[in-house]
């Protein structure tokens, strides 16, 4: 490499003007998909999306309320299953696990992390819905920890690293047991980036739908109980925008919105935890 | 007690041999060398002790248990997928991957068509996203002001938090037919002399899914360069432009060669990212099992057709195919991701605090 070319400048301005060009062109979709989603979310939303089954194809109105019942309910569910899993997952990785053992198990929960959720899904119907003979809100619920845990556990396990060890003797050194001070101590101090990270966990499973299609499969009623098929938002979203109804593409874009609010909401809470204390 | 502090670093007290109990009961911790396990007690204090070892004991065997069942629900589902195709793959052996029958009445499976859809289509996102993400992690790492490129990290990390669904129904509902009457047309008219650009305007199509794509995983991609360029030390930089290097010449020469491999990396996680991609491109693909040229022309990808079919096979071979389908994306998907985090872990791995 040689600084001879007598059009460095012009070069090093051109090069520039691609870059700033490529930041447009990447932004300026996700300008365009906002806006649509605002202006059609916003003039199909009303009161009885919030309250409303779906109607019947041919009869105007309704809303998801069985969809987002249904979300509601296997994300508690999931997280149920998942968060244990992750978070004390990770309290093994840096407060027990010695570095060999540890890494085996970060790399399969990266691993895990990147397989896709359909395949999750899968693997839920082979070993849920098969033995039990229908599809279930468990079954969804259960994919949907699947995706759940790996995040869960990478960003519990950052957040753990950040805890001072002197905190950790301190407490020993007043005679708690390991145990307690891991619980009461460690976790605690590290109670608000672990909020972020299971926020952050919840905002990614409450847009998946993949692996719901055939565990929770979705319900055009109520579902009253969990081994039932269930209705969620992203599939009704799903389902509504493939169908040839103009009442429905409004109903999917309104749930649309709805989605995006959630999504912000739990994202903009987790910078909020995310901001707080750093141990320096 | 420094000297104690020196063997017991954080969060390692337990790694050596040692237990809470005999730290808290020797009286003359400094004295300790390396390799030196207490086992007297030299005071009085024993309180607890039993119960001590014993709560700990637990507390570790189930975070144990619990960190260790992440590596049994890959294995459980790596078994059960290879199990639950075993029939298909029986039946129509390498068959299954060359040939383009997908016939459930009569019972014929064979996946090329999909396996064509989803590598094309994410080959070609991969080319045009790739440099749109460079160029945008450049922008915010090195061009903008710091607020400036904070502010467009963020936006685009919030295009990556919008779920799928979303992005396959504006791709459905806006885009595809903004495709169909506008750009199509437009490519037919231009290039159709191109075998790319034949056939008739359809909307949903081999380029819808492309487009869907880029928009989906740009956002991947400049994340994890912009982790990668900021792990380049300062000194990399400031080297060149001692010696007298542009800006640009700076990037290209300092810059991008020592994050090379990390760009790889997050363009190999990207790549992995559009294979397993399912809804937004089940929607807007068009769903056909065909192999064709023309990117005009609707095609099918392996997460689709499993999306799809998966919910109403009509025997136990169908679903078996569409379990091997599964078993092929999940082959292709794992080797991307290891080879891709191997790719990232080359580069960040010296940086503190710094996670992809």
């Amino acid at each position: 490499m040689t600084f001879s070319s007598p059009f460095r400048s012009v070069k090093n301005l051109l090069m520039t003007l691609l870059m700033v060009a490529a930041t447009i062109a990447v932004l300026t979709p996700l300008g365009i998909i906002f806006l649509h989603i605002l202006k059609m979310g916003a003039s199909s939303l009303s009161l009885d999306f919030f309250t409303q089954i779906p109607k019947p194809t041919g009869e105007t109105g309704g809303g998801m309320a069985n969809g987002l019942f249904g979300s509601a309910v296997m994300i508690v569910m999931a997280g149920c299953i998942g968060l244990p899993v992750g978070v004390l997952g990770a309290v093994y990785l840096t407060e027990f696990g010695g570095s060999r053992r540890a890494t085996i198990i970060r790399f399969s929960a990266d691993v895990l992390a990147g397989i896709p959720s359909i395949i999750t899904g899968m693997v839920a119907y082979t070993l849920l819905v098969v033995p039990m003979k229908g599809f279930s809100a468990l079954a969804g619920a259960v994919s949907l920890a699947l995706i759940m845990i790996p995040i869960v556990l990478r960003t519990t396990e950052e957040q753990l690293k950040l805890v001072p060890g002197t905190l950790r003797e301190a407490s020993l050194a007043l005679g708690v047991p390991l145990w307690r001070t891991t619980l009461k101590v460690t976790l605690a101090s590290a109670r608000t980036g672990i909020i972020t990270g299971v926020l952050l966990a919840i905002a990614r499973i409450a847009g998946e739908t993949a692996p719901l299609l055939f565990t929770a499969l979705g319900n055009q009623f109520w579902s009253r109980k969990l081994t039932e098929p269930m209705a969620a938002l992203p599939l009704q979203i799903f389902n509504f925008a493939i169908a040839p109804y103009e009442d429905w593409h409004r109903l999917a874009w309104a749930g649309a919105l709805v989605l995006v609010g959630i999504m912000f909401t739990l994202n903009l809470a987790a910078r909020y935890f995310g901001r707080q204390k750093r141990y320096s | 007690m420094d000297g104690a502090r020196a063997f017991f670093p954080p969060g390692q007290l337990l790694r050596k041999g040692y237990t809470v109990n005999d730290l808290e009961t020797c009286e003359r911790v400094e004295t300790l060398t390396e390799g030196t396990v207490v086992k007297e007690s030299s005071s009085g204090r024993t309180r607890n002790n039993g119960a001590h070892s014993q709560g700990d004991f637990i507390f570790r065997g189930v975070t144990f248990l619990l960190a260790a069942s992440i590596i049994l629900i890959l294995i459980l589902m790596g078994w059960e997928m290879v199990r639950e195709s075993l029939p298909a793959i029986r039946k129509f052996g390498w068959r299954f991957i060359s040939g383009r029958e997908w016939d459930a009445v009569q019972g014929e499976f064979a996946a090329l068509p999909y396996i064509y859809g989803s590598v094309v289509s994410s080959i070609l996102a991969i080319l045009l996203a790739t440099p749109l993400s460079i160029g945008t992690a450049l922008f915010v790492t090195e061009i903008a002001p710091s607020r400036l490129g904070n502010m467009v990290a963020a936006l685009v990390e919030l295009l990556a938090a919008i779920p799928s669904v979303i992005y396959g129904l504006w791709g459905v509902l806006v885009m595809a037919p903004w495709l169909q009457q506008t750009v199509q047309p437009f490519l037919i008219n231009k290039f159709g002399f191109l075998p790319f650009f034949q056939g008739a305007p359809y909307g949903v199509s081999m380029l819808a899914a492309v487009f869907i794509l880029v928009i989906m995983i740009v956002p991947i991609i400049t994340s994890i360069t912009k982790e990668v360029l900021l792990a380049v030390p300062g000194s990399q930089k400031e080297a060149a432009y001692a010696l007298g290097a542009t800006r640009w010449e700076m990037m290209r020469v300092a810059l991008l060669p020592y994050a090379r491999s990390g760009i790889l990396g997050a363009v190999i996680l990207g790549l992995g990212r559009a294979i397993g991609e399912t809804m937004a491109v089940t929607m807007v693909i068009g769903n056909t099992p065909q192999i064709s040229l023309s990117l005009l022309s609707p095609a099918y990808t392996m997460p689709s057709v499993i999306a799809n079919e998966f919910a109403e096979t009509t025997s136990k071979l169908h679903s078996s195919a569409l379990m091997e389908i599964g078993l092929i994306l999940l082959v292709i998907t794992l080797l991307i991701n290891v080879m891709a985090r191997l790719l990232i872990w080359s580069v960040t791995r010296g940086r503190t605090g710094g996670h992809a």
